[in-house]
């Protein structure tokens, strides 16, 4: 199941295509860093959205000048504990301005929703036990926050300056 | 001392809150165990051999009277009468029901505390000297930038999850009383001929199986880019550090392989890159939390010096407290009073509720208030006049608080080990009391001496870092323990080296002894230990220890 931000729970509409499965003529879908690097140049002239799954040892550096084709780039918490995605959808939001969907997969959990929509990810890929308004309620248990972070929520030293953002 | 304002008590509330709802989804089934770990850790809590052990966060080990206070009723009502203060300026509950969790996180966030990434892979409390703000050898004082840098650590959103746990420590004085070069992340504050302030930033250290002191990676990073820095640094730990292998997850093991130039490099690059002024310092903030730790309002009238001599001279107890226990203070007439935890044969560290009700008791009737808790495992009241010294120790010796031993060889630093912590493979505590009992008697000749003490390979008991140095191991079954020389802290931190075989544990104190022998038969002058090992080398005290008899 698919949770988006505002707290409720949806389909995925995307086709996330293996590296050897054919384009499909228009839908929406994402390919592998790995194909997206080899036939890049077929990709961008795909007539649907396009949608990218940056594993999560990548730099996204390699995507940047890739990124106003884009609509969707999937990162992957292959499990909770392993951080590396936040730092990447950090990267990607605040250094090279990616505005399209960013969706975290993998081992997602409720208790960390705050954190990845602080460092950019929009959608989450949450298991099928998810419950929209328990999960919903994650985003707004802690509305304080001591950093500046992606999601341009205003943060508490700013906010003490009288200069929120 | 810094208080909350409303953000700070909104945020705790929340968080009180949001525990609360985790703790009852636990016990109503609806999370694993597994899937609460990572929960209940991120909120210290961790599950022992025989119970809950919390772990309180004390940011940078200063404390209220007030909060001293709640400690102790803690430790009463929800432990066993007591609590145990740790390696890391924190204290410990070690027979904590998880039910009532949530009720001691409220009752610290009453009195603007909490257990907050006291445990997990993320930053944990920040720490500095002791002394800050007391001490006479100071550039300012670094409370004001562990305030702020942990601030800014609590639930980062994108360092939450590093490879593993990031321990950061700051030092604004000559003497660096934080052991800041065996952190993660260590930073000296330094003022450039300019006249700005700055950090001197060094990364990489840090004991455990792998011990190894940090590299300055940049000499001089201004104030007003402090928050960059740090993020460069963890951006570049958090995506290459090693996620493989729990014992090569540290920073420290990074900054090995690629080198700390490399290393420097990669942050550099980063930071070059980052947006610096979106989270940039400015001094009118830097001045608002500064402001917050503002002196006392210290009594400046001339202290009756003849009178303390009289007492000392009528009281051996007295001198010898005097003599150890007393650092100088930058205020004429006061004196940093550090109020052992290490009464001989006892379990270092350790300490009653009643002690904590009549050590902040004492802090408000002589002590403005505050108290500090130290790295070494002892309690410090940073403001005392002189002239209320001898009341002072008078009061503490009647409870059990009046060890003359600060620095001596009983000061021992000690792991809660085996008895307390399911990483221990070895048992420290009785380790740690059977040593202190035999070596009082002579402490006095043998001087500023350390022992430190870790049940595992962890390392809490920073034993690298030791003059002496033991670490209990599992050998089939058996506790033994392995003895390491010539560690230090501090300015001239050294990591000791093995001296041989592990000696078993009822042979600890004996071999310990014949080492001292070593020292006191070949020091020169008031060589420390440290310094004998390093000129007369480690034949002489092996053969002490191994030679046949």
């Amino acid at each position: 199941m698919l949770l988006v931000e505002d707290g409720t729970l949806g389909e995925d509409r995307w086709r996330h295509l293996e590296d050897d499965e054919a384009v499909p003529e228009d839908p929406a879908i994402t390919v592998s860093l790995a194909r997206w690097l080899k036939t890049r140049d077929t990709l961008r002239t795909h007539n649907g959205k396009l949608g990218l799954r940056l594993p999560n040892n990548a730099a996204p550096e390699e995507i940047a000048p890739d990124l106003d084709r884009l609509d969707l780039i999937v990162l992957n918490f292959p499990k909770f504990t392993d951080g590396r995605a936040y730092s990447q959808a950090r990267l990607l939001r605040d250094r090279f301005g990616y505005k399209g969907e960013l969706r975290a997969t993998g081992d997602v959990l409720r208790d960390q929703l705050l954190f990845m929509r602080r460092c950019g990810f929009n959608s989450f890929v949450v298991g099928e036990r998810a419950v929209a308004e328990e999960w919903g309620k994650a985003f707004g248990e802690v509305d304080v926050f001591y950093q500046k972070a992606a999601d341009g929520t205003p943060w508490v030293m700013r906010q003490r300056l009288g200069k929120p953002n | 001392m810094y208080r909350y304002d409303d953000f700070d008590h909104r945020f705790i509330d929340e968080r009180v809150a949001q525990y609360r709802d985790q703790v009852r989804r636990r016990l109503a089934g609806q999370l694993s165990e597994d899937e609460f770990r990572p929960l209940r850790l991120m909120n210290g809590l961790y599950l022992q051999l025989h119970a809950y052990m919390l772990r309180v966060a004390i940011p940078y080990g200063v404390l209220s009277s007030n909060q001293l206070r709640k400690l102790a009723q803690i430790g009463r009502r929800f432990d066993r009468g007591y609590g145990h203060f740790t390696t890391r300026q924190n204290i410990q509950f070690h027979w904590i029901k998880l039910e009532e969790t949530p009720d001691i996180l409220a009752e610290l966030a009453s009195v603007e505390m909490h257990a907050i990434q006291t445990s997990g892979n993320s930053f944990r409390n920040t720490t500095t000297d002791p002394f800050a703000g007391a001490a006479a050898d100071e550039i300012e004082d670094p409370r004001t930038y562990a305030e702020i840098i942990r601030q800014w650590s609590t639930l980062h959103p994108e360092f939450s999850f590093l490879p593993r746990k990031f321990k950061i420590a700051i030092s604004a004085a000559t003497e660096d009383r934080a052991a800041v070069k065996m952190h993660d992340l260590g930073l000296y504050l330094r003022r450039n001929e300019a006249g700005e302030i700055g950090f001197e930033v060094m990364v990489g250290g840090g004991l455990g199986r792998t011990p190894l002191l940090s590299h300055t990676i940049n000499p001089f990073v201004p104030r007003r880019h402090l928050f960059s820095y740090l993020e460069a640094v963890l951006r570049v730990y958090n995506q290459y550090g090693r996620r493989d292998n729990l014992y090569k997850s540290r920073i420290k093991i990074l900054v090995q392989s690629l080198g700390p130039k490399k290393f420097a490099e990669e942050v550099e690059a980063e930071w070059n890159a980052s947006d610096r002024e979106a989270v940039a310092l400015p001094d009118t903030y830097v001045r608002e939390i500064a402001a917050a730790f503002a002196p006392p309002n210290y009594d400046r009238s001339p202290t009756d010096e003849g009178a303390i001599t009289r007492d000392a001279a009528g009281n051996s107890g007295f001198a010898r407290w005097l003599k150890h226990n007393i650092a100088t203070h930058k205020v004429p007439d006061h004196a940093i009073v550090t109020i052992s935890l290490k009464p001989i044969g006892e379990t270092p560290g350790d300490c009653t509720s009643d002690q904590m009700d009549l050590i902040a008791a004492l802090a408000d009737e002589l002590g403005h208030g505050e108290i500090r808790v130290t790295y070494e495992q002892n309690l410090v009241l940073p403001h005392v006049r002189r002239d209320r010294l001898f009341t002072l120790w008078q009061k503490l010796d009647a409870a059990g608080l009046g060890s003359s031993n600060i620095g001596l060889i009983s000061d021992i630093i000690c792991c809660p080990g085996m008895d307390y912590c399911s990483l221990a493979t070895a048992r420290s505590i009785p380790v740690a009391q059977d040593l202190s009992r035999h070596l009082a008697a002579r402490e006095e000749a043998i001087g500023n001496f350390s022992i430190k003490i870790s049940g595992c390979i962890n390392a809490c008991g920073h034993h690298h870092l030791g003059n002496i140095g033991i670490l209990g191991v599992d050998k089939n079954g058996e506790e033994v323990y392995q003895i390491t020389l010539g560690g230090d802290a501090g300015n001239d931190a050294a990591i000791g080296a093995i001296l041989g075989p592990a000696v078993k544990s009822g042979e600890v104190t004996a071999s310990i002894d014949k080492l001292i022998d070593v020292y006191l038969d070949r020091r020169e002058g008031s060589e420390r230990f440290p310094e004998t090992y390093r000129r007369i080398g480690a034949k002489p005290f092996k053969d002490a220890l191994y030679a046949p008899r």
